[in-house]
């Protein structure tokens, strides 16, 4: 069983949910959970352990200027503008190229070889007896954070039951993420901008071709157009968590309100029967 | 003109709100830029009337002619994005995978593959109260959201005539589209909140926004909720040199005015107060009026 979280708008608690339903279900059963979220990775922050990093490459073009002739193909090819064939060399931009090996393939002199370039990490820990995390980590300045999210899911390929982790959003890092997913929790937040980008996030997930359902997060008992835009749609509102001073204390802080406050466990292991088939 | 953009890292800061509010506030011709594509939100507060839209062409993807496909699956081998999958007997493309690269219709014995324009979005233009509004709707699924990013601030851009400031409304994270947004901008305001989410991704969105040189400045929404946290980012911000240009007070008549579909400031509250300071400290450091 594969799990994603995942939300069309930023901050409305994709993290919460997943990190509070790892924990809960790792009392009980072995979960591997992988935060995809990689440009802003945070579930490390909620489970704080000794992580053994293993590094993402891709492979990026480098030229053998004895065997170029400055003849411009690959630099022609190149829809990413990662080559460009000037007076006396080829100049390469390695942090715009897709790594699609065009320019190998297109160089009549055989002058363009690839080399592993680090684009970001994977850390992976065990920080409770039955839970597993890997997260994906792009570094600073990259722009290749499907190929991160690609090298996290893999890592977790194998495990009974894993958990993914989402970015906001709708684009290819979140179907990067979706993809082979048996079920997509969508978070939202009862505002006009959560039920906007909540419509955009179940668009994503019909889109792959996964069942959704739906957590609604600080709610201020304001949920009618959300409920209503759930029910029109035959997306199930799994769970409700209402806003309190209290609750946001303990996540701003790292913490967990399925450890830290009564009834959270148990809420999370019933989102979970709700979730499985 | 000044360009300032208002981004976060991580997602739900407040952005929109926050960008929203300098637009009602600033008094100074501008033209103001959405550029979460993703999930575009700042029309919502701001009654836009459109006058323009248009389609967004993003990179090509490919096509396969059965007609002409002799079957032999080589482009499926050379593609490295697992773009091309077989389906009903026959090689076919999938479109969210297809990162346009070229390399199927290169390795093509028999020209079988083809690579055609594709719409990946729409890209508008509206009239607000405040000055012209550039944003933009990604399709669900679709790639080339830092050049759906880069079409919207080129069309702000192209109505700025006259105008003082161009305010645009980033996205959340440190990839593709954050980076569109910031390059050549002159000054960032980054949105936090007091969580230990919120100031790790601060950090990393610091890192990736000192590399375009521009000038960093830190808002601190909500920064009552948690004050002992509040107070390790203004210390992150004393040691990196960074000016804490506002700090907003935890306010029901935030969500409120969001729910009203209006900036905040249109209103007396104490988070418009702070938001009416976080003008006026913000502008003077930019030299605007």
């Amino acid at each position: 069983m594969k799990i994603a979280i995942a939300s069309g708008k930023g901050g409305t608690g994709k993290s919460t949910v997943a990190a509070n339903l790892a924990w809960a279900l790792a009392r009980s059963r072995d979960v591997a959970l992988v935060d995809c979220d990689v440009e802003e990775p945070n579930l490390h922050l909620f489970f704080p352990a000794a992580t053994t990093d293993v590094p993402v490459t891709t492979p990026v073009p480098v030229i053998d200027p004895a065997r170029c002739t400055l003849c411009g193909e690959c630099g022609k090819f190149c829809r990413f503008g990662a080559l460009a064939v000037v007076k006396d060399c080829v100049l390469t931009f390695p942090h715009l190229c897709h790594s699609c090996g065009g320019c190998t393939l297109v160089c009549p002199q055989g002058a363009v070889r690839e080399v592993p370039r680090t684009i970001g990490r994977i850390a992976c820990s065990r920080p409770l007896s039955r839970l597993v995390l890997i997260s994906g980590v792009l570094n600073e300045g990259e722009v290749q954070a499907p190929a991160v999210i690609r090298a996290a899911k893999a890592r977790a390929e194998g495990h009974p039951l894993v958990i993914y982790d989402a970015s906001p959003g709708i684009a290819c890092p979140v179907i990067e993420t979706l993809e082979g997913s048996d079920f997509c929790l969508l978070v939202t937040e009862s505002t006009p901008f959560g039920l906007h980008d909540l419509r955009l996030a179940a668009e994503v997930a019909e889109e792959v071709g996964i069942p959704a359902g739906v957590v609604i997060n600080r709610s201020d008992g304001e949920d009618a157009a959300t409920v209503a835009f759930c029910r029109e749609r035959g997306l199930p509102v799994l769970m409700t968590i209402p806003f309190s001073r209290e609750i946001a204390a303990v996540q701003n802080r790292g913490g967990l309100i399925a450890a830290l406050l009564p009834g959270w466990e148990e809420r999370f292991i019933d989102l979970f029967a709700g979730v499985s088939p | 003109m000044i360009r300032l953009a208002v981004v976060s890292g991580k997602g739900g800061t407040g952005k929109t709100m926050v960008a929203a509010a300098l637009a009602d506030t600033s008094g100074v011709p501008q033209v103001l830029a959405d550029c979460d594509v993703d999930a575009a939100n700042l029309s919502l507060l701001l009654e836009p009337r459109r006058l323009t839209t248009e389609e967004f062409r993003g990179l090509a993807a490919a096509r396969i002619d059965l007609g002409v496909c002799r079957d032999c699956g080589i482009c499926a081998d050379r593609c490295r994005f697992g773009a091309i999958v077989r389906r009903d007997d026959a090689w076919r493309v999938d479109p969210l995978h297809c990162e346009g690269c070229g390399v199927c219709a290169y390795v093509c014995p028999t020209g079988a593959v083809s690579m055609e324009p594709r719409v990946s979005g729409r890209i508008c233009t509206s009239a607000t109260d405040r000055g012209f509004l550039a944003h933009a709707r990604l399709f669900p699924g679709s790639g080339n959201s830092g050049l759906l990013v880069t079409g919207v601030k080129k069309r702000a851009v192209a109505l700025s005539e006259g105008a003082d400031l161009l305010l645009a409304d980033g996205p959340p994270g440190i990839g593709c589209p954050l980076i569109a947004t910031v390059s050549g901008m002159d000054a960032v305001l980054a949105v936090t909140e007091p969580g230990v989410s919120a100031l790790h991704d601060l950090t990393r969105l610091v890192t990736v926004c000192r590399r375009f040189g521009v000038r960093i400045f830190v808002v601190i929404n909500r920064f009552d909720l948690v004050e002992d946290i509040c107070a390790r980012i203004e210390d992150y911000c004393e040691r990196e040199g960074i000016r804490v240009a506002g700090k907003i007070p935890f306010d029901p008549a935030v969500v409120d005015a969001v729910r009203e579909g209006r900036p905040v400031t249109r209103g007396d509250s104490p988070a418009a107060e702070a938001l009416r300071a976080l003008r006026d400290t913000l502008f003077a450091e930019l030299g605007l009026p």
